[in-house]
């Protein structure tokens, strides 16, 4: 077997240390390319073991507000996907070791060319894909590149999904599996706790694929309740609009880098109690 | 691989050869098979389709006539085409609710109200698919929300009162373009947040399986009735040679389309919005200038930049400002079997004040791209000797745009606009009652009466009543109450 990739290492040594993960997510380019290198960095100060990088898209329609918003930001700003590479790469030069994953729609990946894009993200240190709108339906004509040069394929998986279908999403999974916690869009409402951890423990028992849980998570508090219930917790919105606020009050960027760092220092708190 | 049925798609994963599919977030999945699995036994029960039946009669008013449309084709004549063509308007303007989506919503209000749904959710441009899913909700009192781009609601208020009067809410869309394609993101934003107890009634032929069948099934009864009714009025077995249709997401053209697509004599032209002209990028042209890509559920052509973002389509008539195009289109355009092409603003307000005039009959921005291109291409036409047009909409929503944008270009008409005169009338504005600048009456800007945009009367876009473009009064303030014209 090849040797274990940066994504799997991390998830082994969050378990031998008995700890759950927590993954930051940034949207690529906001509010501009330059603050935005800035602000990954903060993530992983403010410790972040996995970093997630959105590709901002026109049309991003499982996104709440503050992430579109963001993504609007930074294509205003002039964001590419081509860009959005560019800082994965330039990320992965300052950070040997920390897993980080791309996720965003399909269009604009489709339009750059799938196997283009599966070359220009494994050369830039990318380490898995989470592509919103590519079920396990459409997925094939994708991951038929990014298999190839090792890019984990990150699936959701919903509180809705039977069975049935979750048997399918756990076949073929890879790097680790994202639970959304909530029904709607990102950044809407709480998960409701007990529904929650009877999943994840049913889950737990389905799949050797880490579970992540995502979507409505806020607050330190919001993680604290699945401290040793999840593999690993995402937290987008919250700190999106965290960013945002702290740039109405006229910080930039290394100061908004800071404020951010506390902000995540917080929320790792809440999952190491 | 060889076809030998352009009607057998889309397959079991709703792909229509590359295009279609299901492009959704996981979040969604579940709900769109529960759809699915409904929607494939429902179209063929009995009691759905006897329903459907029943109601697309009395209460829809079908079948809509075939109406041969003598002295629109006369002025074919005149601009170049053999005197053997015939055109035939589908009247579908003529069902309630005055465009052909009623037919669609229909079956699909019907579809949720046997999967015990009880409440509605729609996407809406122009208003017309707001305005018919409202209108059914009412008439099977079911909550009923509209999202709408913020700016559809600025540019089709009449619609937006409308939907209010019929007890629908509309929920104005602030995000991105603030037109059609917002609407359908944030449409898809709520179905998702409350999948068990809402129904999403999708307007075109786009979205993600089983939508582009769904509604092209429930859009085929105008292809149907046509050829019943040419077989009635023509002959036993006598076919079209020509069918003409607009496109927006595809839905009516389809429906005219679908059941002759087997039938290798007759051709078929599906006419999209070039807007201000395909060069200038201002225009709502999928198929003709944009390109393949994914977006709402399915892969099919968008109006997209080099990385890939959508953008924003332009048309004068806001039911085809959709920057894609349904996923059958994409592949019939593939399978060279359906030819598209394109209407700009301009040779679209022309068809729309000539139908007005040969055959009495306001046509909406939309459908006047089928006509516009009939006009256009009247050279070309010598063998398809009968041809038929969908009319899918009627114009009475596009007035007021009509007249905007015939007092902002001074005067658009054309020299010979309803005369019977032939292409070579002299280009003499005077000459042409009603319409020119300089007339007194119709859409004149300087006409004291009807719709001038200077007039006092009723309708005049800076009069202080009713449904003035420039009055703030919401449409609220009694239709035309105060006219002093
Ligand atoms: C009258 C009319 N025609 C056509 C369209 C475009 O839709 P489609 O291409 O699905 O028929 C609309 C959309 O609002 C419409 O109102």
């Amino acid at each position: 077997m090849a040797s274990a990739t940066r994504l799997e290492s991390c998830f082994v040594r969050l378990r031998e240390s008995r700890r759950t993960g927590l993954i930051a997510f940034m949207t690529a380019g906001y509010p501009d390319a330059e603050t935005s290198a800035l602000l990954l960095d903060a993530l992983v100060e403010g410790g972040a073991d996995i970093v997630e990088l959105g590709m901002p898209f026109s049309d991003p329609m499982a996104d709440g507000v503050s992430i579109q918003a963001a993504s609007v930001a930074a294509l205003r700003s002039g964001m590419t996907l081509a860009q959005t590479l560019s800082i994965a790469e330039a990320f992965r030069a300052r950070h040997a070791e920390v897993p980080l994953v791309l996720m965003g729609y399909y269009n604009p990946i489709y339009h750059f060319g799938a196997e283009a894009f599966a070359i220009r993200a494994a050369e830039a240190g990318v380490d898995g894909l989470i592509v919103v709108d590519l079920p396990p339906e459409e997925e094939g004509e994708l991951r038929l590149h990014t298999d190839k040069r090792g890019l984990h394929w990150v699936r959701l998986l919903t509180p809705t999904s039977s069975e049935a279908r979750l048997a399918k999403l756990l076949h073929g999974a890879s790097g680790f599996l994202y639970y959304v916690a909530v029904r709607g869009i990102t950044g809407t409402q709480r998960a409701d706790e007990q529904e929650l951890a009877q999943r994840l423990a049913w889950l737990g028992g389905q799949t050797q694929v880490p579970l992540a849980v995502g979507f409505g998570l806020r607050t330190a508090e919001d993680l604290a309740a699945l401290r040793g219930k999840a593999s690993a917790a995402v937290v987008g919105s919250a700190l999106i609009e965290r960013v945002a606020a702290a740039s109405e009050r006229g910080l930039q960027g290394a100061a908004l880098a800071t404020d951010l760092v506390h902000a995540v220092r917080e929320l790792r708190q809440g999952l190491d109690g | 691989m060889s076809v030998n049925s352009f009607r057998g798609q889309p397959d079991a994963a709703g792909h229509f050869g590359d295009f279609g599919g299901v492009y959704v977030a996981e979040t969604l999945i579940p709900t769109l098979l529960v759809l699915n699995e409904a929607w494939q036994k429902e179209k063929h029960s009995p009691a759905f389709n006897d329903e459907l039946q029943r109601l697309l009669r009395l209460y829809v008013g079908r079948p809509s006539p075939l109406y041969p449309a003598e002295r629109f084709s006369r002025a074919l004549h005149e601009r170049g085409a053999s005197t053997e063509v015939r055109v035939w308007f589908k009247r579908d303007e003529l069902n309630h609710t005055g465009a052909h989506k009623i037919n669609n919503v229909l079956g699909q209000v019907l579809l949720a109200r046997q999967m015990g749904k009880e409440r509605i959710i729609a996407e809406t441009g122009a208003g017309q698919h707001g305005v018919a899913t409202a209108t059914v909700c009412a008439r099977f009192g079911l909550p009923c929300l509209v999202y709408m781009g913020e700016k559809d609601m600025q540019r089709q208020e009449p619609n937006v009162f409308r939907m209010r009067l019929l007890g629908a809410e509309v929920i104005p869309v602030t995000s991105g373009s603030r037109s059609l394609k917002d609407a359908m993101n944030e449409a898809l934003r709520d179905w998702v947040a409350r999948p068990e107890e809402t129904f999403y009634v999708i307007g075109s032929v786009a979205g993600p399986r089983p939508y582009p069948e769904m509604v092209r099934h429930l859009q085929c009864v105008i292809g149907e009735e046509v050829r019943d009714q040419l077989a009635e009025q023509e002959g036993k077995d006598v076919l079209p040679d020509l069918l003409v249709a607009c496109i927006g997401g595809g839905s009516n053209a389809i429906g005219l389309f679908h059941p002759f697509l087997d039938e290798p004599s007759v051709r078929m032209v599906g006419v999209e919005a070039a807007g201000a002209g395909l060069a200038t990028g201002m225009h709502a042209a999928a198929l003709a200038a944009g390109e393949r890509g994914v977006l709402h559920g399915a892969k099919s052509y968008y109006i997209q930049d080099a990385d890939g973002q959508i953008e924003e389509a332009h048309s004068i008539s806001a039911g085809l400002d959709y920057p894609g195009i349904g996923p059958e289109h994409a592949w019939l355009k593939e399978q060279g079997r359906v030819q598209y092409d394109s209407a700009t603003d301009a040779e679209v307000l022309q068809a729309f004040q000539l139908c007005a005039r040969t055959e009495g009959i306001l046509p909406a921005l939309e459908p006047s791209h089928a006509l516009a291109w009939l006009l256009r291409e009247a050279r070309s036409l010598d063998t398809p000797r009968r041809v038929v047009v969908n009319l899918c909409g009627r114009g009475d929503k596009d007035i007021f745009a009509v007249a905007r944008h015939l007092s902002d270009s001074g005067s658009d008409t054309e020299s010979d606009t309803g005369s019977d005169s032939g292409s070579d009338a002299k280009p003499d504005a005077e000459s042409n009652a009603g319409l020119g600048t300089k007339s007194g009456a119709g859409l004149g800007t300087k006409s004291g009466a009807g719709l001038g945009t200077k007039s006092g009367a009723g309708l005049g876009t800076k009069s202080g009543a009713g449904l003035g473009t420039k009055s703030g009064a919401g449409l609220g303030t009694g239709l035309g109450a105060e006219s002093s014209g």
